[in-house]
């Protein structure tokens, strides 16, 4: 039987959630790496045993752990990522110029066809690229200095490469999202980027529709439709159906447009989901109801989707990386919070229950569909 | 030999449970005693110090003989109390943080 295994990061450990195909009964395995700050992890489409972590603290820095079995045991490989020649600088909070200095991984990317080919998505933000299984790490410096990085800002959580999107054919055409400086584009496997931020307005700009500066929060895009892609931004739901090129803006009935984590339905390339939070600086969902929305039709229009979720008094958070989607016919759809909860739903969004209510805040959540 | 205290997480992914023994070759300090610590535990490079410029990262202090020496050069000699192993060379993570 089919099943799948979630895997959540927190600010004090890994936790390895799984379950049979019909997701009624789950066992929770960890805290890995209790203490550590996880960010992320997430499987190899390759080989799905092979699960990378992003092992994190303010004290000793970063380190890469690996399993090669499904998150029962870890072994840490590669931590040394050293940006390209002199790094220069970037723009400080204050607009002075800041040295680009390594912090932590914030997102995995593993390539859908080779299992020792990894992307890293890091702060101050770069992205690195490994081939040997994480024991080496190279950085593809043409992001960094395609010659905006300079003008690159930090958002509130530091200055992070964030979203990675691999072409789902393996073809070269990759793109990332950074904060806050916002979509870039490559068409050759990484060497050349540019940006791809056309028709994105960021009203907290001197110049609100500009090249780069955007404070892009997350994308997201269905495999079988590689053009269209699927933003939240800082504010604005946004969508592109040209691979990037421009943007329009789709988020329409929507309570509020801000929010962190955003996603496609496996099986429809037009439905997508969101969690809208009230403002960039309360961070929690509005008159305290948690609510995931859904639109059917690639945005603009959307319903609220509350069956089994708290509508009162609740005051998380959904962090950008931490909202996953199963690819079982009924598709799953989880996401967790900053309270600790892990939410799923196996019929789509139409009915939650928790799955964890008392872990550390919540990171990231990635599935894993098994056979 | 030279005792090491290392703290709690990095005893954790060392796979050590106590203090560390290392035979250090004079002149004993800091920068020795991490070049022996990471050569012996790799596991542990980045972790105290920064791999391209090995200097010390800001939460993490290193101590003996009730002395702070983690503004000190990391090319001074270690007291005769370390560098005789009567006393160790602590690691230590700032108290900080939730």
């Amino acid at each position: 039987m089919s099943g799948v295994r979630l895997l959540v990061g927190t600010r004090k450990g890994a936790f390895v959630l799984t379950a049979d195909g019909t997701r009624k009964d789950w066992t929770i395995d960890g805290p890995f790496f209790g203490g550590w700050e996880i960010y992320h992890l997430k499987g190899s489409p390759a080989e799905p045993d092979r699960i990378w972590a992003s092992q994190s603290t303010g004290w000793f820095g970063q380190l890469v752990q690996r399993s090669d079995d499904g998150g029962r045991t870890w072994s840490p490989v590669g931590n040394e990522f050293a940006y390209d020649g002199v790094p220069g600088t970037h723009q400080w909070y204050d607009g002075t110029p800041h040295p680009w200095e390594f912090a932590r991984v914030w997102h995995f990317e593993p390539s859908s066809s080779d299992p020792d080919t990894v992307f890293a998505g890091v702060e101050d933000a770069a992205l690195f690229k490994s081939v040997d299984g994480g024991k080496s790490w190279q950085e593809l410096s043409g992001l960094r200095e395609h010659g905006s990085g300079p003008h690159w800002q930090p958002g509130a959580g530091g200055m992070c490469t964030h979203t990675v999107l691999l072409d789902p054919d393996g073809g070269p055409r990759m793109f990332v999202a950074i904060s806050a400086a916002g979509v870039f584009r490559s068409d050759d496997d990484g060497t050349t980027w540019r940006p791809a931020n056309k028709g994105l307005r960021s009203a907290q700009l001197p110049d609100e529709d500009r090249e780069v500066g955007h404070c892009v929060h997350h994308l997201a895009r269905h495999p079988s439709a590689p053009d269209t892609i699927f933003m939240q931004k800082h504010w604005d739901v946004m969508r592109s159906d040209d691979g990037g090129d421009s943007w329009t803006e789709v988020s329409g009935d929507l309570p509020t447009d801000f929010g962190f984590a955003i996603d496609v339905h496996s099986h429809e390339p037009e439905t997508v989901y969101v969690v809208p939070i009230k403002s960039d600086s309360e961070h929690y969902p509005p008159e305290g109801k948690l609510r995931v929305y859904r639109s059917r039709t690639g945005g603009n229009e959307w319903e609220a989707l509350t069956n089994g979720l708290p509508q009162s008094d609740c005051y998380v958070n959904v962090l950008r990386d931490a909202m996953a989607i199963d690819s079982l016919d009924s598709c799953g759809v989880y996401f967790g919070t900053t309270g600790g909860q892990v939410y799923a739903s196996s019929d789509a969004g139409d009915t939650w229950t928790a799955l964890a209510r008392d872990l550390p805040a919540v990171c990231s959540v990635e599935v894993q569909t098994l056979p | 030999m030279i005792r090491v205290v290392l703290p709690a997480h990095l005893k954790v992914l060392a796979g050590v449970s106590g203090e560390v023994e290392l035979e250090v070759a004079p002149p004993v300090t800091t920068r020795a005693v991490l070049d022996e610590l990471e050569a012996r535990y790799p596991v542990l490079r980045g972790t105290i110090r920064d791999h391209a410029s090995s200097k010390r990262r800001a939460f993490v202090r290193f101590f003996a003989c009730k002395q702070d020496l983690s503004q000190d050069s990391p090319d001074d000699p270690l007291p005769e109390a370390v560098r005789s192993g009567s006393e160790p060379f602590i690691v230590l993570g700032a108290m900080a943080g939730g």
